[in-house]
């Protein structure tokens, strides 16, 4: 695990408060159970006892220089990452190169190339490097660096790559100046030949004036079609460090200098691309960030395995909060293979679980869910042919001759039947309990947001109008922050709570998501209030107090959550499994 | 500046070396069309197939043979685990696993030992919903190579 910067550990909460940290030290709280300034680490992690952070970081969650200082008390629901720019995803790439090419005395570009043949895999490559050198090497395409750097450039070659770019420019293509490629891509123009009568297997012609390549598995085609091998490959198949010799099965991979010969520059830059991107997609501790246009990516060590114990939430520099374990939206404290099931129910059931309980029933017999279009009371099933009343339930053979009205509701036949319907509905009942509310956080978000853009506008008005500063009316924003990811939270402890199995931990839990609840909708409705000039430093007071409290509550629930797995104390009602 | 394209010399060249490489039970029947060709497959001696004989199709996409020829059966197509009644055929080098220095012959080669190779005369166990599907070009399918034994 590389060694991560304990400056690098973005703690969104605590960036968020830092700001409200002054304000909300020593106003008051009217709710007589925060006893403390909730900001204030020390007094926030009171409860923990320290023996708990050493269990986690046995675990291997921590590095050496990781357990010291802040990181002793990052709390349990938060994982620890790093955002990552392009480049400074190529300068990783470097440093573990560097490292390979340190341990086994091989160049730096040999190490690049191999590392990348084994998907960026250090223990794969240790593996495989030491059990057979030499094959690694001829795969990764190491041989035909050593081959081209024994040998020399034709003085045909030379002219014939120099006429290459002069001609290209009539067709529009850019060839690179020679002086500009890698010294690996320009060692290998002396393995380029021109070899009188050589049939190219890909283009089937023999043609003289075209110069050929060969990798070590000596497959030699002319340099045309290499070329366009290699941009069908890079352009309509998006490969990169994957493409291989165009021989059927032939397992040697065409390396970045070759590519770098043969191919234009536009391709090559695509390529380049490439490559990075697949260094991301191929390394389980990478991750793109998903919101659209960001560039960014997200280095996380949290292993897969962990997702049935952690909801590793992460924040990309572009401020997009998601999960590191599946890519989808922060779900904290829900489980992803919680959320996606869940996620998966609400898409199956929202609308049709509403329609069917409106209007459907089941046969009292054998359970078939019935809807009644039209016709009389006198219902037989079709599939058990059991003859009932759809209003009372009870068998149609006590209803004598009552035939288009019943009466007999009380009768003790009918009471059965529906108990017995009622039972079949509680599991659909109590997916709708949870499913509202979850959809009904997400729908005040909403309207959160927009409620925010409005006040913010008349915020500027008044900023305009009175001596109130800029900054001090950011607190808004910082309340609106707060209330939309406490909903957000609040929306997944719904879906949590829906596939938890009731035990007597539940209890706490519930407890913890009604107080954030109510806090929640207490600050929501402050934003809601009227504004003006007169009243706006009281409000402004209540909305820091109320902003800090809900943020704490929304952390009680999290840090219950994430304790709760590590000392295994949630049971579940479904398998975690897909 | 118009250089022949790489598809046209190659196949110009391939139908060249088709007509004089004489392939054991495999003769071409038509090629008008250079984009088009059909070829008569003869049932390998001594296999299931022996005494049949069937019409095998290649149509060749602009980008050939960067990307694979379409190959299917037409007419009647031979009852095989891995060959579809409409003629579609499961084998891995006509999609994710062609490169370019594959050929129309060896593509024959490949489906004359697919023929060969087979135990049992019977359709894929998928086949009714492939049909029903009724994908027009094979290479549309995402294809599943269950085995590579037969």
């Amino acid at each position: 695990m590389p060694v991560t910067d304990s400056t690098a550990f973005h703690n969104n909460d605590n960036d968020q408060l830092d700001g409200m940290d002054m304000s909300a030290t020593g106003s008051d709280y009217d709710d007589d159970f925060l006893m403390s300034d909730p900001y204030d680490p020390e007094e926030y992690d009171g409860v923990e006892d320290d023996g708990f952070y050493d269990e986690i970081g046995g675990q291997g969650l921590f590095t050496a220089e990781g357990t010291k200082g802040l990181e002793e008390r990052r709390p349990l629901y938060q994982v620890e990452y790093e955002t990552h720019s392009e480049s400074e995803l190529v300068q990783l790439q470097k440093e573990e190169a560097a490292k390979v090419s340190g341990v086994f005395g091989i160049p730096m570009s040999h190490a690049t190339m191999m590392l990348r043949s084994m998907k960026w895999n250090k223990e794969r490559f240790f593996e495989r490097f030491t059990e057979n050198p030499e094959k690694v090497q001829l795969e990764a395409g190491i041989v035909t660096l050593e081959e081209a750097a024994q040998r020399r450039v034709t003085p045909e070659v030379k002219q014939y790559f120099a006429d290459r770019r002069v001609r290209a420019v009539e067709s529009n293509v850019q060839y690179p100046d020679w002086e500009e490629l890698s010294p690996e891509a320009q060692t290998q123009r002396n393995l380029v030949e021109f070899i009188p009568d050589a049939l190219c297997e890909i283009c089937f012609s023999g043609d003289p004036s075209v110069p050929t390549y060969a990798l070590p598995c000596r497959h030699r085609y002319c340099i045309d079609c290499y070329r366009e091998y290699l941009t069908h490959k890079i352009w309509d198949e998006g490969l990169s460090a994957r493409i291989q010799c165009p021989e059927f099965q032939c397992p040697i991979i065409v390396g970045e200098p070759v590519v770098e010969m043969l191919v234009s520059s536009a391709d090559f830059s695509r390529y380049r691309n490439l490559l990075l991107r697949s260094y991301v997609s191929e390394n389980d501790t990478m991750r793109w960030c998903p919101a659209p246009g960001c560039e960014y990516i997200i280095e996380c060590h949290t292993p897969q395995s962990a997702l049935l114990s952690t909801v590793p939430t992460v924040r990309c520099r572009c401020g997009h909060a998601f999960c590191f374990g599946c890519g989808l939206d922060d779900h904290q404290p829900c489980l992803c293979i919680l959320a996606r099931k869940w996620l998966k129910k609400c898409s199956d059931e929202s609308e049709t679980s509403t329609w069917i309980s409106v209007n459907t029933q089941e046969c009292p017999k054998c359970q078939a869910v019935i809807e009644k279009n039209g016709g009389c009371n006198h219902m037989t099933c079709r599939k058990c042919q059991h003859e009932f009343c759809w209003v009372c339930l009870g068998p149609w053979s006590q209803h004598g001759r009552a035939w288009y009205n019943c009466n007999r509701y009380d009768e003790n036949a009918s009471k059965q039947a529906r108990s017995a319907q009622e039972k079949s509905r509680e599991a659909l009942t109590r997916y709708l309990h949870y499913q509202t509310r979850y959809a009904n956080h997400e729908r005040s978000a909403d309207l959160d947001r927009d409620m925010y853009r409005k006040t913010e506008r008349k915020m500027e008005l008044m900023q305009q109008a009175s001596s109130l500063s800029w900054i001090e009316v950011q607190f808004l924003r910082d309340a609106a922050d707060t209330l939309i990811q406490c909903r957000m939270t609040l929306k997944w402890t719904y879906a949590f709570a829906f596939y938890l199995a009731r035990n007597n931990m539940t209890e706490l839990f519930e407890d913890n998501q009604r107080d954030l609840e109510m806090a929640t909708e207490q600050l929501s409705e402050f934003l809601e209030s009227p504004i003006n000039p007169d009243t706006i430093s009281t409000l402004r007071q209540q909305v820091l107090d109320k902003t800090a409290y809900v943020a704490s509550r929304r952390k009680v629930v999290l840090e219950d959550t994430a304790r709760g797995f590590a000392e295994d104390r949630w049971d579940f009602n479904v398998s975690l499994t897909e | 500046m118009a250089p022949t394209p790489t598809w046209q010399r190659r196949l110009t060249r391939e139908l060249k070396t088709f007509a004089t490489n004489h392939l054991e039970g495999i003769r071409l029947l038509e090629s008008d069309d250079l984009f088009l060709w059909k070829l008569l497959i003869e049932g390998p001696p001594g296999t299931l197939y022996a005494g049949e004989q069937f019409t095998l199709q290649f149509r060749f996409p602009a980008d050939y043979p960067m990307t694979s020829p379409q190959v299917t059966f037409v007419g009647t197509a031979p009852i095989h685990p891995h060959i579809y009644t409409n003629g579609h055929i499961c084998l891995n080098i006509l999609y994710d696993h062609w490169t370019p220095a594959l050929t129309v012959e060896s593509v024959c080669v490949s489906i004359q030992s697919m023929l060969a190779s087979a135990t049992e005369k019977r359709s894929p166990v998928d086949n009714d919903i492939h049909i029903w599907r009724n994908q027009q070009n094979p290479k549309d399918t995402p294809w599943r190579f269950y085995n590579d034994a037969v």
